[in-house]
Formats: C-alpha cells, structure tokens, sequence
C-alpha cells in the first residue's frame, strides 16, 4: 500500500504543479508543454485507479494529438509576445473580476457534487443499475455500455462531431480563381509526343511554334 | 519487514528483466544501422561499410566512440532545458514502449490488457521529441523541418489507428499476445495484406524515413530538426529514430506476421525459440525499410499530405466496414 500511495502523491502533486504553471509560466511554448505534463500525469493517475484504457485514451487524444496542434498554433502564430504584453499592461487587472465568478462558479459546484455524494454515499451506486462484473476488462466494459446501452447517445454525439468538423471546414473554405492546380493523373499520363516536338529550323528563318 | 524484502526483490528482478530487454535492443539497433548502410550500399553497387571489424560490423562501434568524444554545442540563443530535453524524450519513447512486445508466450515484460494502444500511444508521443529539438533551436530550417515532421506523424498516425481497428476486429482484444495467438490458423497479412502495404508505408513516414524523409531533407532543410544538435546529443536522435523504426517493424510483425508464431507448426520449425522467429520477422520488415531508402525519391510535400488523408485514410476507413461486415454475416466475430 505504501508503494501505491508514493506513486499516487508523485503523480497527484505533478499534476497539480504542472497545471499551476500552465498559467503561471511566462513563455506560452513551456505553458503548453506544462499542459503535456499534466496529461501524462493524469493519465498515469487513471491507470493507477485501474482505468487502463481511459488512461491510454488520455494519452492518444489528449497528449498525441490535441497538445500537438496547441503547439503547432502556439509556435507558428507566435502568442508569446501577446501575452508578455498581456501581462505588462495595466488593464489586465480588469479580467480578474470575470475570471473569480467563474472560478466560484466551478468551485461550488465542485462543492455540491462532492456533498452530495458524501450525504447520500449510495448515490453513484444507485445511479449504475448496469451490472458491471470485476472479472472483464474494463474496455469490454465501456465497449458494452457504449455500444449497446447508450448506443443512439453515442451516434449522436458522432454525428455532431461531423457537424463540427464541416462547420469549420465550411467557414474557412475560400474558392480562389486562377488558381494553378496539379494533377496527377495528368502529369503521369503525360507522354513524349504530347510534350516534344521536332522541328528542321532552316537557319536565319526560325520557327512559330504554337503552344 | 517482510514487506521491504518482496519489495526489494521485485526492485532487483524487474530491473534485471528491464536490463536483458534492453540491452539487446541496444546492440540489434547498432547492428540495424550497419545492416542498413550495407542494403543500402548493395543496391547501389557500392562496398558500404566494411572496413572495421569482420564486414565491418564494428562501424556503428566507431561511429558511437567518434560521437562521444566530439563537443556538444548548444547554441547561445537556444532554450537550452528543451534542447536538452530533447533527444532524451526522443532517446526514452523509443525504448519505452518495447516493454510491451511479447518474444513467446508468456515471455514479455508487461503484458498488458491494453498493449496495443500502449504502442500507438508511445509511438505518437515520439514526434515530441522532434517538436522540441526543432523549436528550441531557435533557428530557422530545424524549426521549418519540425513542423513538417508535426503535420506528417499526426497525419500517419491516423491511418495506422484505422489499421489497426482492424486487426483488432479480428482478435477482439488489445492485448499483444492474444492478437499474436489469434493468428495461429492464418496470418493476418492474408485476409489484410493491401492493410499491411498501407501499415507499411504509413511506418515509413511515422518514422521519417525515405521516401517521406521531408523533416530532414537535406537539399531544403540541412538537416531538419538535428540541425544545431551535435556529438552525443544527436546521436542520441540518431539512435532513438533507429529504435523507432525497429519498433515499428516489430509492431508490423506482431498485427500481421504472426509475431513470435512459426510460419508452419511442423517439427523443423517448432524447435527454434519463438523469438527467433520474431527478430526473423523485424528483419526482414527491416530489409523491405531500407530497400525502399535505396530505390524510392523523396515525395512532394503536397504529394505526402495527400497520400495520408485522401487516399489512405478513406482507404483504411472502407476496408473496416467492408471487414465488419464480413465478419457479421458470417457471425465470425469475437464475442465474449
């Protein structure tokens, strides 16, 4: 148990350093990978607890693919210089209001969720009428839920991940004319006889070649 | 106290079991460097490497002590944590995710429930170390080739994630082992091989190698992201992306050749250890990597975009329908 709890403290105090700074650091690239160290952390966490496949999910999503595009945008756009002056200028302290109603926001519910559940211990039990046997592993386990229970929920939820996806692409697709396009059946169907023409130039006369 | 003795016990057998994976894992990719400078040599009807040692199978050796000794530069303006950081993430994810790989049944490190997305999960890590090394830098073509190389790997990736699926419609596990012994009637590379062609050439530009080379092209970028890396530090890289390719052979062997699986389950076969046959397996993937360096030029950029989410990605998304479909009406799948 000793072991379990070290690993636990490491990961947890990781975790909870690296998203402190995320907002603390200055430079946004070292905010970002901060934020990639919190993934890994939780993630880590996740498998502790026995989640082994929301933890690996964790990692493909979250750390393989959505921090890379923060990084990918936060290098090419180039936001370090916005926040330094962000942080420089003196009416940055008029954010602060907003963001302490949202954080109280969060806070109390985070309060009524947490008393909830320790006024009425059998509340998550009782919300779970699924059975789910210790005995399979738990990617049976969501697969079962998701894909026989909760099946229409998850279509839906696809099918507003698509509605997203074409909604962006929609809103940043401009058609440009004359524009040179390649293809490349065209460039490999292409043959010597459509390209190279002899012509016998008899000398001071030359030659109109039509193209 | 007893406690503390189980503990250390674990301590001491664990790092012994890490120590005999790794250690090998180390040398094979010094000998697989060698082995791919003489393939690619032999194509190109040059001698290659061949001078150090009986056919210069030392060559990595020299390579390795000329790099140690060399000074390790960092640049003035780079961000020298991440620069520093950089191979070592790179060096780490590679051999990481080999503690999954099962050699025989029952002979693997971790074995896992979930094995196979550990691998992805590891493998797409490994454009961090890329990202890193390119931006810390400071400096204009390591930064042009990492960003080249961020587009490309998550592209790739994508693709593989779909072959995967599947592989796994077939075993209906994750675990490595049971996707290895679910191919003892027939290797999957039979009933998937245009899978395995697209799981090919998606490992070759997830590992940056010819001819999707483009983070390192030497004509435009230098040499891309190692740029500014010199001495140890960019041996490091150069050793992490050989450990990469392995591991990529590895996993195509395990998804398709049947791992550590005898081609026929017949007496001369049987009597070899299973992980013979699997290191057959990484070489000859291996092989088929750098036969492809010496025969195949570089790709376009727009070309490699192109490639990934036009052609392989609907590719690989149709062929999961058409197999669970399949599957389905001949109620072939694996249900537990």
């Amino acid at each position: 148990m000793i072991v379990h709890s070290i690993f636990f403290y490491t990961f947890s105090v990781i975790a909870i350093v690296s998203a402190i700074m995320v907002i603390v650091s200055k430079n946004t690239v070292h905010s970002v990978f901060f934020l990639i160290l919190d993934f890994i952390s939780i993630s880590c966490l996740f498998i502790m607890i026995g989640a082994e496949f929301l933890g690996m999910i964790m990692l493909i999503v979250y750390v393989g693919a959505v921090a890379i595009l923060f990084l990918f945008v936060v290098m090419m756009l180039n936001v370090a210089q916005q926040k330094n002056q962000w942080f420089s200028t003196t009416k940055s302290s008029s954010h602060i209001p907003v963001g302490l109603i949202i954080s109280l926001i969060i806070f109390f519910e985070l309060i009524i969720v947490i008393g909830g559940w320790k006024y009425k211990p059998d509340l998550i039990i009782s919300l779970s009428s699924l059975d789910i046997s210790k005995e399979i592993t738990n990617t049976h386990a969501i697969g079962n839920i998701l894909y026989t229970d909760y099946i229409h929920l998850f279509q839906l939820s696809g099918m507003i991940l698509l509605v997203a996806m074409i909604g962006a692409i929609i809103l940043t697709f401009r058609q440009r004319k004359g524009l040179k396009r390649q293809s490349y059946f065209k460039q490999i169907s292409r043959e010597r006889k459509d390209g190279v023409q002899l012509v016998d130039v008899e000398s001071n006369k030359g030659v109109k070649i039509d193209v | 106290m007893d406690n503390t003795y189980y503990y250390l016990n674990l301590l001491f057998v664990e790092t012994y079991k890490i120590l005999f994976l790794l250690i090998p894992v180390l040398v094979s990719v010094a000998l697989i460097v060698w082995l791919d400078r003489r393939v690619w040599a032999f194509v190109q009807k040059r001698r290659g490497p061949n001078v150090v040692g009986p056919f210069g199978l030392f060559q990595s050796l020299a390579d390795a002590l000329k790099y140690i000794f060399k000074e390790i530069i960092i640049p003035a303006s780079s961000n020298k944590v991440i620069f520093i950081l950089a191979p070592i993430v790179t060096m780490t994810l590679a051999l990481i995710a080999w503690a999954v790989i099962p050699f025989g049944e029952n002979f693997v490190l971790a074995d896992i429930n979930v094995g196979i997305l550990y691998l992805f999960a590891v493998s797409s890590l490994g454009v961090y170390g890329i990202i890193m090394g390119g931006w810390a830098s400071n400096s204009k073509y390591p930064f042009l080739g990492s960003i080249r190389s961020a587009a490309q790997m998550v592209s790739y990736e994508i693709s593989i994630g779909v072959i995967i699926v599947n592989v796994l419609l077939f075993v209906g596990s994750l675990n490595l082992s049971d996707i290895v012994l679910a191919q003892q009637k027939i290797w999957f590379v039979v009933p998937l091989f245009p899978m395995f062609v697209i799981f090919f050439i998606s490992a070759l530009a997830e590992t940056n190698r010819p001819p999707f080379d483009l983070p390192e092209a030497e004509a435009e970028l230098v040499a891309g992201y190692q740029t500014e890396y010199s001495g140890m530090m960019y041996a490091m890289f150069w050793l992490g992306e050989y450990a990469n390719i392995l591991l990529m052979c590895a996993m195509g062997s395990i998804l398709f050749l049947g791992g550590w699986l005898a081609p026929i389950e017949i007496y001369p076969f049987n009597i070899f250890p299973t992980p013979l046959w699997l290191i057959l397996k990484i070489l000859f993937l291996f092989i088929l990597f750098s036969l492809v360096k010496a025969i195949v030029p570089r790709y376009r950029y727009d070309q490699l975009m192109k490639l990934g989410w036009k052609i392989f990605l609907p590719l690989s998304l149709t062929w999961v329908v058409l197999t669970a479909s399949y599957l389905f009406y001949f109620d072939l799948l694996p249900t537990n």
